[in-house]
């Protein structure tokens, strides 16, 4: 197939989701629907793999692009959208509210389409709305369950994202402005025009361009410190939602830096930008490591635990070269899995245990063996120990900051990457074999429904085992995708 | 660009519009009462649509007139009915805690648009372009920026929070006005609905505010820390 019908198929297919729920008002339709477009989505990703790789190809009059890395992106978040629609089909049934469930469908398979619109979209003005467009969604899935904490959640997340996000419209008013002095009063910004001017950019100009993307951005990828949404918006929202907000739409606003990166190199600022960049990376890095060692609830610690890996990412970028891109790169993939899966675990644990709080959870393995085995897994993955795909990529990056002039930022990676080890898995340890023998006898094992058993089991294990499979063996198809990608945003130093 | 080579009657136009616009967001900092905002706000974006209008007659921009209509219409009124409806659900007409006195923030404001000044001016002169319209119109962007973040941190009812966020809108739209005055139609008429939306959003959010939390300020929106 044509990259058009391809991204037809993967745009098309959560819009009509959308319809059919709001028009079909039954709770089992939509469940199945969104299902059907997830998976329709996802195949058509896969598809468009290798096919965006012999890009990138300009369709829609220059308003859609499809090249690696926006396919890798997609990759990524369609893989969390398919897994999360699964989960939510259990998880939503044991809330026991069937009349409000088509409208939960409906935003979800709105949000996925707002996220999977993001790196598709070549024109950065159309970006910016796209990235805007899932703020609006994505508030409606944070408040959805009406409690009080979850309508704050929802009001300080579209305030803060908002207020983050004007700071790149002005950005790129500002790109537009200084390539209008030598494009003409109009024309298209897209990446490739603004790649192609970029060398006749004024610098200080340029610079003070990047650094407004890159915080209006970076407020939405959760780098510290605008990362203060986060963790309310992750806390707040259903499980699935969750997973979403942290495996695909997180990845979703990283593109956009990622592609002002590789602009900012064509403008010569020498290295100054990519410094700033690192220093966010760690910063993020080390607030992260802070607030998951004193964590109470377990969301809010996975909430943190996003906002850690998106730091190890942005360092991955901002270190660059063929190493630094492959490493963040791999890092997204897996993240996002094993994200999902923690999101997943917390879900079933609060189905169990009826809290958030930490101190609350105690011996998981008697509450729910399987899925209690699966989520343990999960957070020693999540910490980039090995045989798990995040301890591979992690060494990558770490390897490509040592070639680089960033090279401090490697040894605090080091040392935090420690600290947050340790204290993530202290609170695992705490939940799985902390409390004493009578609570032990005093915990009810977790009966879940069949329908329930699978939809909220099954989803934890697609996630597990390809990160399992990817720490142990890393594909030459992905090295030469990564080298791809890494010699198409190595143009701007070209 | 344009705004380089103007003559002096139509540079001190777009001037009069941009301080005027710029003053407003002062009425808004200097007043606790929810109706001045609101009021400001609308009349600022009329001033934009007037702007808009004249630089498409003055810059040869024709489509920039189908721009000023449609501002003076969406920002100028449904906007402002919008959040009026909003206000009447509310059962506050004014600022009660705010984390800084009007006086104090008039002052702060004003630092704000010195610190502004002198980016613009700084910026203007990297561009070749200092001593022209677009010094000011880059200060007006970036004061109303500021002061609209200031805003922000300093009031604490929802209402004053939404405007907060349209008078950064309104800033950037001013100042794009002048200084990219040939951007894409089609950016701007997105901007333009996309703005619509999230005021419909936060109109939902508001009235959940009520039902759910049962507070409008957020003052007492701290349950969610750590």
């Amino acid at each position: 197939m044509s990259p058009g019908a391809l991204v037809a198929v993967i745009l098309l297919a959560p819009l009509a989701a959308v319809a059919g729920c709001q028009l079909v008002r039954s709770p089992r339709f939509a469940e199945y629907l969104n299902l059907v477009a997830a998976v329709l989505v996802f195949a058509a990703v896969l598809w468009l793999l290798p096919v965006a790789l012999r890009g990138p190809y300009i369709l829609l009059r220059g308003y859609i692009i499809v090249d690696g890395l926006g396919a890798w992106v997609l990759l990524s978040s369609s893989a969390v959208y398919l897994l999360a629609s699964m989960y939510a089909v259990g998880y939503m049934r044991a809330r026991n509210e069937p009349q409000r469930l088509h409208r939960f469908y409906a935003l979800l398979a709105g949000f996925a389409l707002t996220i999977l619109l993001g790196p598709l979209m070549n024109n950065i003005g159309v970006y910016w709305i796209a990235i805007e467009f899932t703020t609006l969604v994505s508030t409606f899935l944070v408040g959805f369950e009406k409690t009080r904490e979850g309508v704050e959640a929802a009001w300080k997340y579209i305030v803060i994202v908002s207020a983050g996000i004007s700071l790149a419209l002005l950005g790129i008013v500002f790109y537009y402005w200084n390539a209008s002095l030598h494009l003409g009063p109009t024309f298209n910004l897209t990446w490739e025009t603004l790649r192609t001017v970029a060398p006749q950019l004024n610098p200080t100009m340029a610079l003070a361009a990047f650094l407004l993307v890159f915080i209006g951005f970076g407020t939405k990828v959760g780098l510290a410190p605008m990362h203060t949404w986060l963790p309310d918006a992750h806390s707040e929202g259903p499980a699935p939602v969750s997973a979403m907000l942290s495996g695909a739409l997180l990845n979703t606003a990283m593109i956009g830096i990622v592609r002002f990166i590789q602009v900012t190199d064509a403008v010569r600022l020498g290295m100054l930008p990519r410094t700033v960049v690192v220093a966010i990376g760690a910063l993020s890095l080390a607030i992260a490591a802070l607030f998951i060692t004193r964590q109470t609830d377990v969301k809010r610690l996975m909430a943190y635990s996003s906002v850690e890996h998106m730091g190890v990412m942005t360092l991955g970028f901002g270190f660059g070269g063929p190493l630094g891109v492959a490493g963040a790169l791999y890092h997204m993939l897996n993240h996002s899995l094993n994200k999902s899966l923690m999101f997943f675990g917390s879900g079933d644990a609060m189905h169990a245990f009826h809290t958030k709080r930490i101190s609350r959870i105690h011996h998981v393995l008697i509450a729910m063996p399987v899925a209690g085995a699966l989520w343990l897994a999960g957070a020693v993955a999540i910490t980039g120990a090995p045989p798990f795909g995040l301890f591979l990529s992690e060494l990558t990056i770490m390897r490509a900051g040592f070639a680089g002039p960033n090279a401090w930022a490697v040894y605090v990676m080091l040392v935090l990457l420690v600290v947050i080890f340790v204290g993530f898995l202290n609170h695992f340890r705490a939940m799985y074999f902390g409390a004493s023998a009578q609570a032990a006898a005093a915990t009810t094992r977790w009966s879940p429904t069949r329908s329930e058993r699978i939809w909220c089991v099954l989803p934890m294990w697609l996630a597990l085992v390809p990160i399992l499979v990817m720490g142990l063996w890393w594909p030459s198809a992905f090295s030469h995708y990564f080298d791809v990608i890494a010699a198409q945003l190595g143009r701007g130093l070209g | 660009m344009f705004a380089a080579h103007l003559p002096p009657l139509v540079e001190s136009l777009f001037s009069l519009l941009a301080i005027v616009s710029l003053l407003l967001a002062f009425v808004m900092l200097g007043s606790r009462w929810l109706n001045a905002y609101l009021g400001a706000f609308a009349l600022q974006s009329w001033l934009i649509a007037v702007l808009s209008a004249a630089v498409a007659y003055y810059g040869g921009y024709p489509e920039l007139y189908g721009i000023a209509v449609l501002t003076a219409l969406f920002r100028g009124l449904v906007l402002p009915y919008l959040l009026l409806r909003i206000t009447r659900r509310l059962n506050v007409d004014r600022e009660l805690h705010e984390r800084l006195s009007p006086s104090a923030s008039l002052v702060v404001g004003g630092l704000l648009v010195v610190f502004a000044f002198v980016v613009a001016n700084h910026l203007s002169t990297a561009l070749g372009l200092g001593g022209t319209v677009a010094v000011l119109a880059l200060t007006a962007m970036l004061s109303l920026k500021l002061i609209g973040f200031l805003m922000l941190v300093v009031r604490r009812e929802v209402v004053s929070q939404i405007l907060a966020l349209l008078v950064i809108e309104n800033g950037i739209f001013l100042g794009s006005q002048i200084l990219v005055p040939g951007m894409p139609l089609l950016i701007e008429l997105v901007i333009l609905f996309d703005l619509l939306t999230v005021v419909a959003c936060f109109g939902v959010l508001v009235r959940y505010l009520i039902v759910h939390a049962g507070t409008t300020s957020s003052r007492e929106l701290t349950r969610l820390v750590g």
